[in-house]
């Protein structure tokens, strides 16, 4: 128990003292999570303003679908990034697995479900007569998208940042593609696996704690804009 | 000069007919009321008209082009006109941004955008709202800003549909106030629908009855509330007597008509043998408690069965060998010492019976 104590204490202290290896491996963590939100965020934005608005045949079955992904397991995107990226694979030629790049697109097919289909139910969630408005006044159909988004920006912000939360707490992915380098590829959730199971908690608390005030963050941003 | 023109039009949902080959032309300049009761097709036919949808049978001409399927053209023609719902929404920003958004749609600036909304919320009498969030408004003022919003864009034509539908006496004629005013100044085409008949009698040029998905009469508002082509107008803009006969006797254009025995005189051009609905309205009878000396060529004993009053006025049913509703005021019902039961006398013109041809 004194043990676990000692190794809470020297965690708060190499938060507090803005330990180099700590914040680097933060701030990596936040950097490419925060990229492939965004890389996801232009891919799902429109995509689901494109599939709200348009009828076709199996709409409903491609948002099933959609959201049967919402609870993909990292590892199966792992594996599946791993072998299209691995020397042998088909995008092998590009030499990028085990580095950030490899890391931010296996998190963008990971959390496009997520943005994917909370956006599409955000729109879905303001009513027909908003469009219907909007067309009225003249809108084009571009802007009648438009409109609809920005009434639903709220719920779509939401289904955003739920995105960011799973790409920065995941961490079979970034575990099998990113090879957890040190100084490269290690992020929060990975380094949180490697020391542990080396024994040395300090590091892995301190990083854990980061972890859970990113995620607290998180959550009080989400439930601010709930509110609204 | 004809601007929006429908041919035959026709709308159905899952396999259900809501309008059926509707032809109809609105002038420039017109203000055409759609009256019929709820669930007629009004909405539907106002959506087609504002091509919000597109009809599954006939075509649309706007300004001599036909507008039926060609989405460019569509949005051309639709960036002319402007159409406020039922229930209007605004947009969750500014009264002022709201109002500005179909300026903004259709390309206008800064200043000139500015310029309109403020003159629009003056007509509407909102000036004072304009930094407000347009959803913390009541049902009232979000009409209002529903209004201007549509006016902004100088439409050439304004569809309305239901504009006073959920408000209160207060609000409705303030909102009538608001269109009289761009009747009479914007010279605006306006295409309402309402179910309420004294609105669209108070505001339009020209009236077309629909009912079950079909217009069933186009004409002024004279000739809509005095000589409704069938029954179920009839019914429909207020003619409460409706008693069913067949002509036995014409002299000139004086015609008897038997309804259940008793004989009534009218003027019509039908024939003898001929079935017909005597439409008579509440307020053109005079009720009196012994038979009078009268120009007026019918005149019922019967006797007082029903008295209910309605605001200022009483409603007396009255059984005379059919039965007939008449309408007269309180001072008239306590003068006249009305009771349930009382024998009295009813007498009208042949002049205030309006014959209409029977057809089932």
């Amino acid at each position: 128990m004194t043990e676990l104590w000692e190794a809470l204490v020297t965690a708060v202290k190499l938060i507090i003292s803005f330990d180099p290896e700590v914040m680097a491996i933060a701030g990596r963590s936040l950097a490419i999570s925060a990229t492939s939100s965004t890389i996801a965020a232009l891919i799902c934005l429109p995509l689901a303003t494109v599939i709200h608005f348009n009828k076709f045949r199996g709409k409903r079955t491609l948002i099933n679908i959609v959201q049967t992904l919402f609870s993909l397991p990292t590892v199966a995107v792992g594996l599946f990034v791993f072998v299209l990226f691995s020397s042998a694979g088909p995008l092998g030629g590009l030499d990028i697995l085990f580095t950030p790049a490899v890391m931010v697109i296996g998190q963008v097919i990971l959390i496009s479900p997520i943005m994917l289909g909370l956006t599409i139910s955000a729109l879905s969630g303001i009513d027909k007569s908003i469009a219907d408005t909007a067309i009225s006044l003249g809108a084009s159909r571009l802007q009648t998208a438009v409109i609809t988004l920005r009434e639903a920006r709220f719920a779509v912000l939401a289904g955003l940042i739920m995105g960011f939360g799973r790409a920065i707490s995941e961490v079979g992915l970034s575990l099998m593609v990113g090879g957890n380098i040190r100084g490269f590829t290690r992020t929060i959730t990975t380094a949180i696996s490697l020391e542990t199971s080396k024994g040395d908690l300090e590091l892995a608390l301190a990083l854990g704690i980061i972890l859970i005030v990113i995620a607290l963050i998180i959550n009080l941003v989400l439930n601010r804009v709930q509110q609204k | 000069m004809t601007l929006i023109e429908t041919a035959n039009i026709g709308q159905k949902y899952a396999g259900q007919h809501i309008l059926k080959g509707v032809s109809l032309n609105i002038n420039r300049g017109d203000v055409f009321a759609l009256i019929g009761p709820t669930g007629a097709g009004k909405t539907t036919l106002l959506r087609l008209l504002d091509l919000l949808e597109v009809p599954s049978s006939g075509s649309i001409y706007f300004d001599g082009m036909d507008v039926t399927g060609s989405k460019r053209l569509r949005l051309q023609a639709r960036r002319r006109m402007t159409f406020v719902l039922q229930k209007p929404v605004v947009f969750n920003m500014s009264v002022h941004d709201n109002v500005a958004c179909g300026l903004k749609w259709r390309g206008e600036k800064g200043a000139a955008i500015s310029q309109r909304v403020s003159r629009v919320l003056e007509v509407v009498g909102m000036t004072e709202y304009s930094s407000r969030n347009a959803r913390t408004l009541s049902g009232g003022e979000t009409q209002r800003v529903a209004i201007a919003r549509a006016l902004a864009v100088e439409p050439e034509v304004l569809f309305l549909d239901e504009p006073t539908a959920n408000l209160d006496p207060v609000s409705t004629s303030r909102i009538e106030e608001v269109l009289a005013h761009i009747i009479g100044e914007q010279k605006t085409t306006v295409v309402m629908a309402t179910h309420d008949m004294s609105q669209g009698q108070r505001l339009a040029s020209r009236i077309g009855v629909i009912m079950n998905g079909e217009i069933l009469q186009v004409g002024s508002p004279g000739d809509i509330f005095s000589t409704p082509q069938n029954k179920e107008v009839a019914q429909f803009v207020g003619v409460e007597n409706i008693l069913s006969g067949v002509i036995v006797n014409r002299d000139d254009n004086l015609v008897t008509i038997d309804v259940s025995g008793s004989l009534i005189q009218a003027i019509s051009d039908y024939h003898i043998g001929e079935e017909v609905h005597a439409l008579i309205r509440p307020e053109d009878i005079t009720l009196a408690p012994r038979k009078e000396t009268s120009s007026a060529r019918n005149t019922f004993e019967g006797r007082i069965t029903r008295i209910f009053p309605v605001g200022a006025l009483v409603r007396v049913e009255v059984a005379c060998g059919f039965p007939l509703l008449i309408v007269v005021t309180k001072r008239s019902a306590q003068d006249l010492k009305l009771t349930v039961d009382k024998k009295v006398y009813a007498t009208f013109k042949a002049t205030a019976i309006h014959i209409i041809k029977r057809w089932n």
